[in-house]
């Protein structure tokens, strides 16, 4: 029942996928745009299939910095929300900054990465985890700050200690907010580690990109930006998954926080 | 029926004020073992500072609060209370929930679930424990609240307004399942109410609190004693009772 339920929500994004394919495979099989510009789906396909392998190693390449990228964001991220929360001074004082470094544009502090730290791993783990810590820092404060005063107050009462409170109440609750921001900051992942990939590197999708760009290989192209999407949404996905493992009660929630 | 009865909670003389406001003022209340006694207030007379000043949330500016012959002032973890709000944390299993106050004082996890299990069949909680609260009814969450309140205090709850949320015949339903269980929990209840004819139905005692800063402007014993049939709110004592109480409460808001 619940199941085919959620099949049937997904039918409409599903139909408006099919539709696009289509009308993409008229406009440039028909001759409306002329291949060079446009490549038609089946020769991205064709792309796919024959740079597959190396799609595939490129890919792992920028897998890999993203994981770490992201893991290194979302720790201080847990670390820095936690300290801003329990100490209002050090909120006051990092918040403002906090939405200032959300302002300067990652293709800026790329280059300067490079420069500072070399054309390896170190350079792209360091953007990535720069773009994604923003989003749930956020999220994490936010729902600290969204703990019912009234259960704390509860669990004061039963003698509880701040800790306590903390462990029990608080970041239980945030935990729903954390996986919100985590799933934003997974997007992220990907597209920040191919972006430090165009300045400065020797493997990875962004790469691959550069290249193909440079011979005017747009079937290729296209290719590589659906593995980027297909790794960006498996990412998601996984996020997805680990909400459920962490938060099994939001199953049983009638209002779903939307995300 | 009772015999002696021994004063289980003892609060004396217990003011408070923020900053230059006096919220209440010298009230004194006690409960006896088994005791159920209302406290029917004005709005803005601080029955929620009082509150809090028994559940040692906060420190009285003046007063004691004893329990048990115990000095509790303002410590907390001695007298637990529950709301209209049944405040049952929707990421904990019913049985962690109810066991919280015991984990609180440093139980352990399985331990503190056994026993609050053990009294899960008296709750009407059967089976509910590894259930998180939103699987739960209205009443079997006040029920669960109920007992976890009931297991972080020694012989004490506060109640506040507990059953204003529940529809005329589950609060009726809880009503009689509550009397019976103080009865066999040996329990005492200070219970926060607007509902005049709950506070006559259930209470020994009847307090009015009132003025501002807040007093105990009457205290009235109502007889006779419990149990009592759902027949007395029909009664001419019952009627008495509520007309001397609004008129109290009348008084009050004019204090």
């Amino acid at each position: 029942m619940k199941k085919s339920q959620s099949i049937i929500s997904k039918l409409p994004a599903a139909a408006a996928l099919v539709l696009l394919v289509l009308v993409w495979l008229l406009v440039s099989e028909g001759g409306l745009v002329p291949e060079f510009l446009l490549p038609s789906p089946v020769q991205v396909v064709q792309a796919l299939a024959h740079d597959a392998p190396i799609l595939l190693k490129n890919a792992q390449v920028t897998l890999i910095e993203a994981f770490w990228g992201l893991g290194a964001g979302v720790i201080s991220a847990l670390l820095l929300s936690t300290l801003m929360h329990r100490t209002r001074p050090i909120y006051r004082a990092f918040y403002p900054l906090l939405v200032i470094t959300q302002t300067i544009p990652t293709i800026a502090i790329a280059p300067l990465l490079v420069l500072w730290m070399g054309f390896g791993m170190a350079p792209k783990v360091t953007l990535v985890a720069l773009t994604t810590f923003f989003p749930v820092t956020v999220s994490l404060l936010e729902g600290y700050a969204s703990t019912d005063r009234a259960a704390a107050d509860l669990l004061r009462s039963m003698g509880a200690s701040r800790w306590q409170v903390f462990r029990h109440l608080e970041f239980p609750c945030a935990l729903s907010y954390f996986f919100s921001g985590l799933r934003v900051s997974a997007s992220y992942a990907v597209v920040g580690a191919v972006i430090s990939e165009w300045l400065g590197g020797f493997e990875g999708l962004g790469v691959y990109m550069t290249r193909v760009k440079k011979a005017y290989a747009f079937d290729k192209m296209f290719a590589v930006i659906l593995v980027i999407v297909a790794v960006s949404l498996g990412l998601m996905a996984l996020v997805s998954c680990l909400r459920r493992l962490a938060c099994p009660w939001e199953a049983y929630e009638k209002i779903e926080r939307n995300d | 029926m009772r015999g002696v009865e021994k004063e289980v909670l003892l609060a004396e003389g217990l003011s408070k004020s923020y900053g230059d406001r006096m919220i209440i003022q010298n009230i004194s209340i006690s409960l006896k073992e088994g005791e159920l006694v209302s406290l029917l207030g004005v709005s803005g007379a601080g029955k929620t500072t009082l509150f809090n000043l028994l559940s040692g949330l906060e420190h009285p500016d003046q007063g004691r609060v004893r329990l048990n012959d115990q000095d509790i002032t303002g410590a907390p973890g001695q007298i637990s209370y529950m709301l209209q709000k049944d405040l049952l944390l929707p990421h904990k299993k019913v049985a962690d929930n109810v066991a919280l106050s015991l984990v609180l004082q440093g139980q352990g996890r399985r331990e503190a679930r056994d026993t609050a299990i053990s009294y899960f069949e008296s709750f009407g909680l059967a089976g509910t424990q590894d259930k998180y609260p939103a699987q739960l009814s209205g009443g079997m969450r006040q029920r669960a609240a109920l007992l976890r309140a009931f297991l972080g205090s020694k012989g004490v709850v506060l109640l506040d307004e507990p059953f204003s949320a529940l529809d005329a015949l589950t609060k009726r339903e809880i009503h009689r399942w509550y009397m019976g269980m103080m009865e066999q929990l040996n329990l005492a209840t200070l219970f926060i109410t607007h509902d005049i004819d709950e506070a006559i139905l259930l209470s020994d005692r009847v307090c009015i609190l009132a003025g501002q800063p807040g007093q105990i402007a009457a205290e009235l014993e109502i007889l006779p004693r419990r149990p009592r049939e759902l027949a007395f709110t029909l009664s001419e004592e019952f009627v008495a009772y509520k007309r001397q109480i609004l008129s109290l409460l009348e008084k009050g808001q004019t204090m």
